[in-house]
């Protein structure tokens, strides 16, 4: 018969081996990614065309692709996302619409992100004839990540202290002049950790946009937002799917870049957020 | 209050509203795309074999349309997954609550976080050449392609999802619940399994229900690993294909527009988005209850 007590401390020794098991995975996968395609990170791969062949082949064109999906979607997504949880948090109330809405968000956030991508393909590449183009591929991760950005920026509205809008409104300023001066100002630390967020969901993004029809191999750099375009994620999976090994170490060399890109923006996001949170706490 | 500024104040909360209706439109064009695409499939071919056959090759000149091993090889996957994810994410999520200090939830948390933030390409990557060679070496007749390995790695990435939620359900228990236990003389383990679990148990439920529809509609670790083979099997170590996998392997290729073989990625997503939309809506109503319960 086991003590309590024996039982309380092995129970403490098997979740504190759970907590870091994720974690040592991870390390070890991104180890053997490192030992595999670190040395084939140099100037040319990050500024090759793709090729058939591998040794000479490079992710320029995808790192532009993801940079310009990047800018294009967070220029979507920031204002329709914003708005609409400012429209819910100080507008919207108890209504039905707001109720609706609020439904309907918790559903999106959902919603698969091929599902997304069949979205796009039929709306925006078909019916509205943007084709496979950059614009496509943007306006599609927006609607994906809005959810992400409506929900992080009520938060971040609902902890401005109501002191705050009182006296503005005691001042004699409007619904929007309030929200405009102070509301925004005092929660922009959280309105951008969520953006910088639902960015970073954005970039490691391949299915939507393959669904989309991007293109895995796009052998000239996109010049405006209705070019064809390929991104980091797609390239990797076009590489992952070849057989040969040298392929495989291109594989693991765009990996460490998309890595390096996206543990870079929750960084930043995380930083942000307990700083934000932080002085949150001395106003309070 | 001058007149020009009421009328911004107007134009602007129209704005904002207007803002706010597309998250709407969004869910209606994404019903209506999936219905229209999937009526004309359903033209040519019947919604009884869709159910009832058991072969899904519409790429091939024997054509099938039974969705069952799609959805048999979504399952499977999901099933890994969560059988990893769920004793691991679980006992974090009590770790976390019940155990660990303040200091060193601090920096659990954040780094938990950061499994949920690699791009799935990537642990797709890892799937097919890390964790499949690794299971090889002991599972002899496992193929290069498997459900296995594809959902082991699923599990790790959806570890975060269920510790997180299953943390906050934990927390929504009443302190007084937990120190009427401490009275009673009870160590941290059993008032964590015999009080505070059982009292979040809907909580927990509803993390479960998440992670499940989350598994059931992720894209790449399948669509690398797992292979692209619809199969009706319960063996997680052959090729399977799922109906996200499915997906893909057809946008890949050059199907036609409006043909036969496009509309079935249409009548693939309308089956997938059915599952996760009945999923999220189990788990908002039971949110909705349990949320109650303690206000």
């Amino acid at each position: 018969m086991i003590s309590n007590k024996t039982k309380d401390k092995l129970f403490q020794y098997w979740a504190l081996s759970c907590t870091v098991l994720g974690l040592v995975l991870l390390s070890i996968f991104i180890g053997n990614i490192l030992l595999d395609g670190l040395h084939r990170i140099d100037w040319n791969f990050l500024t090759a065309l793709p090729s058939r062949r591998a040794e000479k082949a490079g992710i320029y064109t995808a790192m532009l692709g993801t940079v310009w999906i990047l800018v294009l979607t967070a220029m979507i997504a920031f204002p329709l996302g914003v708005a609409t949880a400012i429209f819910l948090e100080e507008y919207g109330g108890q209504s039905r619409l707001s109720k609706l809405l609020e439904i309907n968000i918790s559903n999106l956030a959902g919603v698969p992100s091929v599902i997304y991508g069949l979205l796009g393909l039929e709306v925006f590449a078909r019916a509205l004839k943007l084709g496979p183009s950059l614009l496509t591929g943007s306006i599609t991760l927006s609607l994906l990540v809005l959810p992400i950005v409506i929900v992080s920026t009520r938060e971040a509205i609902k902890a401005v202290p109501g002191s705050l809008r009182e006296a503005s409104y005691a001042l004699g300023a409007t619904q929007w002049q309030t929200i405009w001066n102070q509301v925004l100002p005092a929660s922009y630390g959280g309105i951008l950790t969520g953006v910088i967020l639902a960015l970073s969901r954005a970039v490691g993004e391949a299915a939507p946009l393959i669904v989309v029809g991007a293109l895995a191999y796009v052998p000239f750099a996109p010049t405006t937002p209705m070019d064809e375009f390929t991104v980091l994620p797609i390239q990797i999976f076009n590489w992952v799917s070849r057989p040969q090994h040298s392929f495989s170490i291109n594989a693991s060399a765009a990996i460490i870049i998309l890595l390096l890109i996206t543990f870079l923006m929750n960084g930043i996001a995380v930083y942000m957020r307990n700083k934000w949170q932080n002085k949150l706490k001395i106003k309070s | 209050m001058s007149r020009s500024i009421q009328k911004r104040e107007k134009v602007i909360e129209m704005a904002l509203k207007v803002s706010a209706l597309i998250s709407i439109l969004t869910t209606i064009g994404i019903i209506l795309v999936l219905t229209v695409q999937t009526v004309s499939f359903f033209k040519e071919v019947s919604i009884f074999d869709f159910f009832t056959d058991t072969e899904w090759t519409p790429l091939f000149a024997q054509k099938h349309f039974g969705i069952l091993p799609l959805i048999t090889g979504t399952l499977l996957v999901a099933v890994v997954a969560i059988a990893f994810a769920l004793p691991v994410g679980l006992s974090i999520a009590i770790y976390l609550n019940e155990y660990a200090s303040t200091n060193a939830r601090k920096i659990i948390k954040p780094a938990l976080e950061l499994l949920a933030a690699v791009p799935t390409v990537v642990y797709g990557f890892f799937a097919l050449t890390i964790v499949t060679p690794a299971l090889q070496t002991f599972i002899p007749g496992m193929a290069s392609f498997n459900a296995l390995s594809a959902g082991l790695v699923m599990g790790i990435m959806i570890i975060p999802f269920i510790s997180s939620l299953s943390e906050d359900a934990l927390h929504a228990v009443p302190h007084s619940l937990r120190e009427a236990a401490y009275g009673m003389g009870s160590t941290k383990f059993q008032t964590a399994f015999k009080v505070i679990v059982p009292a979040a148990s809907s909580g927990i439920l509803v993390s479960i229900i998440l992670a499940i529809s989350r598994a059931i509609g992720e894209t790449m670790i399948v669509a690398i690993a797992a292979g692209q083979q619809p199969r009706l099997t319960l063996s997680p170590l052959v090729p399977i294909e799922t109906i996200t996998a499915y997906i893909v392997q057809v946008s890949l290729g050059d199907v036609p527009h409006g043909s036969l073989e496009y509309n079935t990625i249409f009548a693939a997503g309308i089956t997938l988005f059915a599952f996760t939309f009945l999923l999220n809506y189990i788990s908002f109503r039971l949110k909705k209850k349990y949320q109650e319960k303690y206000e």
